[in-house]
């Protein structure tokens, strides 16, 4: 148990003062974040910061519930950065391969993630699979689809994140100050047929990447087209 | 008695003279006084124009608040504030700019500026304030980009980190090395005055041109400014400025009106430039973290002009 307030003093001492001096993170609709578990929070995947962004999007009081799904191959792989990865940030390691290189069912890859919805918590996870170039969304796989056909009854909470990609972009590890917008859309629920489901949260989180500047503009203030 | 309390704190803050903290002491009345005015009007005519003043002059008091209190702390807390001013600024800047990934270490190094600047302020390391952006990083730091191999948006993005720069780091800081200018009396009443002038003549610019002003100066890049709220506003900055300079300065009523003068027009200059700006890439503000007022960038626009010229005015002033 002494682990999580090492996890407590890091969101407090690093996490919150970064997330507003180095990312300058402006939050729309803050009042769609769910205040208990289970959820599924999804976002489009550019930057190492997404996950610990979109944690932070929610307050401290949530922060034991909170989980992070990411790829065991890359954080999993022992020493400093498992134990920081699963004590600290507080993840959920998925195995994309398995230790022998041969392909894993859904139920092998995702069954961590199911598990911990099952458990009541707030998971958050990236149906790309891995983090695309600055400012593009890969196409989805097809793991959203089948971890929302498990929980029909689980809301699926679609994040736009705006300007992060610019902060830390794939292949940096140096992070730049940025003023970078979370946009928080409604809910879904599971709607019967996988395809279409993970087409409609796709499209819902695309729907903000185009319009919204990263510049925290404040919501009454109409966009102006160049 | 209001003396004395002057006296008494100028005595427990040796780096605020007795006229610095009279000074503060009025505006801080003025700022009690006009946010009472407000309330009482919104309370006979309550609307959403007054609601709009009321929210404006809550940013004033916590700007006006946190100067205060980092001037009151000392010279170290005024500069790191300067500092942060400086990094937020930038932050809002490049948000708004076209910048490349490959721009990314370039970016990374120009934030890294700003503790050389403003490090440089505090040691008085007076070459390594003036040359450092405008000339060593001038020259070096496009080698960053340089070494991306990326030809295309060179020139573009070059420019873009050297205004970025330039503005919101070397014009800015000159904010906070205004406290170490060799003058007689403290560095802490220029910075005093300079904020005080610099403010009121953006306010002064703007009533003038709201309650007389209708042929307009620029329409196609700020279209609320007007002749007559320029030229009311540079003459109330400049009698003002007269009052004031021989207060808070070791110059007197003549130098301060024609510093007044000047400084009316270059705050012009500073909002126009930083409108134009904005208009190029498509926003009205650079920002919302000041209810009422936009960004930091919108605040701060005339004081990157209006900083650099005052304290290279009393530079002068004291060599001559």
């Amino acid at each position: 148990m002494s682990t999580f307030w090492l996890r407590w003093l890091f969101f407090v001492l690093v996490v919150r003062p970064g997330r507003g001096v180095l990312l300058g993170l402006k939050t729309l609709h803050t009042d769609r974040l769910p205040s208990r578990g289970p959820a599924l929070v999804v976002a489009n995947h550019n930057s190492h910061l997404d996950a610990i962004a979109l944690m932070a999007l929610f307050p401290l009081k949530t922060l034991p519930w909170i989980r992070a799904a990411a790829a065991a191959d890359y954080w999993s792989a022992g020493g400093f950065k498992a134990w920081f990865a699963e004590h600290i940030v507080g993840i959920v390691a998925v195995s994309r391969k398995s230790p022998d290189g041969s392909r894993l069912s859904l139920e092998q890859v995702l069954g961590p993630v199911s598990d911990a919805l099952s458990d009541g918590r707030i998971v958050v996870f990236f149906p790309e699979g891995t983090r695309g170039e600055p400012g593009e969304m890969l196409p989805f796989k097809r793991g959203l689809a089948w971890i929302a056909e498990q929980h029909p009854d689980v809301p699926v909470l679609p994040v736009t994140l705006v300007g992060i990609d610019k902060a830390m972009p794939r292949g940096e590890w140096m992070m730049v100050p940025r003023m970078c917008t979370a946009v928080v859309h409604e809910p879904l629920y599971f709607s019967g047929d996988p395809r279409a489901f993970g087409d409609e949260v796709r499209s819902v989180i695309a729907s903000a990447i185009g319009t919204t500047a990263a510049v925290a503009r404040s919501p009454e203030t109409p966009e102006r087209s160049p | 008695m209001i003396t004395a309390a002057a006296q008494t704190l100028s005595e427990l803050r040796p780096h605020l003279d007795v006229p610095v903290v009279l000074v503060l002491f009025g505006l801080w009345a003025f700022l009690v006084s006009a946010t009472g005015i407000s309330a009482l009007v919104r309370a006979w005519r309550p609307g959403p124009a007054m609601d709009k003043v009321l929210t404006i002059a809550r940013s004033w008091w916590i700007m006006a608040g946190l100067a205060t209190a980092a001037m009151v702390a000392g010279e170290g807390w005024f500069i790191a504030l300067l500092a942060v001013i400086s990094i937020q600024a930038l932050k809002e800047f490049f948000a708004l700019m076209p910048t490349r990934h490959a721009d990314h270490r370039a970016l990374f190094w120009t934030f890294g500026a700003v503790p050389v600047q403003y490090v440089a302020v505090a040691m008085e390391w007076e070459l390594l304030f003036l040359l450092y952006v405008p000339l060593y990083h001038f020259l070096v730091g496009p080698l960053r980009l340089v070494l991306r191999r990326q030809p295309e948006g060179f020139m573009r993005s070059s420019s873009l980190l050297h205004w970025g720069l330039m503005l919101n780091v070397f014009c800015l800081s000159h904010v906070a090395a205004l406290l170490k200018v060799p003058i007689e009396g403290s560095g802490a009443g220029l910075v005093v005055l300079l904020l005080i002038l610099t403010e009121l003549n953006d306010v002064s610019q703007f009533l003038w041109g709201k309650s007389l002003g209708r042929r307009k100066v620029l329409p196609e890049i700020s279209p609320n400014k007007t002749w007559a709220g320029l030229l009311g506003g540079v003459a109330t900055t400049s009698v003002l400025a007269a009052v004031l300079t021989p207060i808070l300065s070791p110059a007197g009523p003549v130098f301060g009106a024609v510093l007044g003068l000047a400084l009316g027009i270059f705050g012009f200059s500073g909002d126009v430039v930083l409108s134009a700006i904005k208009r190029d890439v498509g926003v009205k503000d650079f920002g919302a973290l000041i209810p009422g007022h936009g960004g930091v960038m919108d605040r701060v626009d005339s004081l990157t002009f209006t900083a650099p010229l005052l304290l290279w005015a009393f530079v002068l002033w004291g060599s001559l």
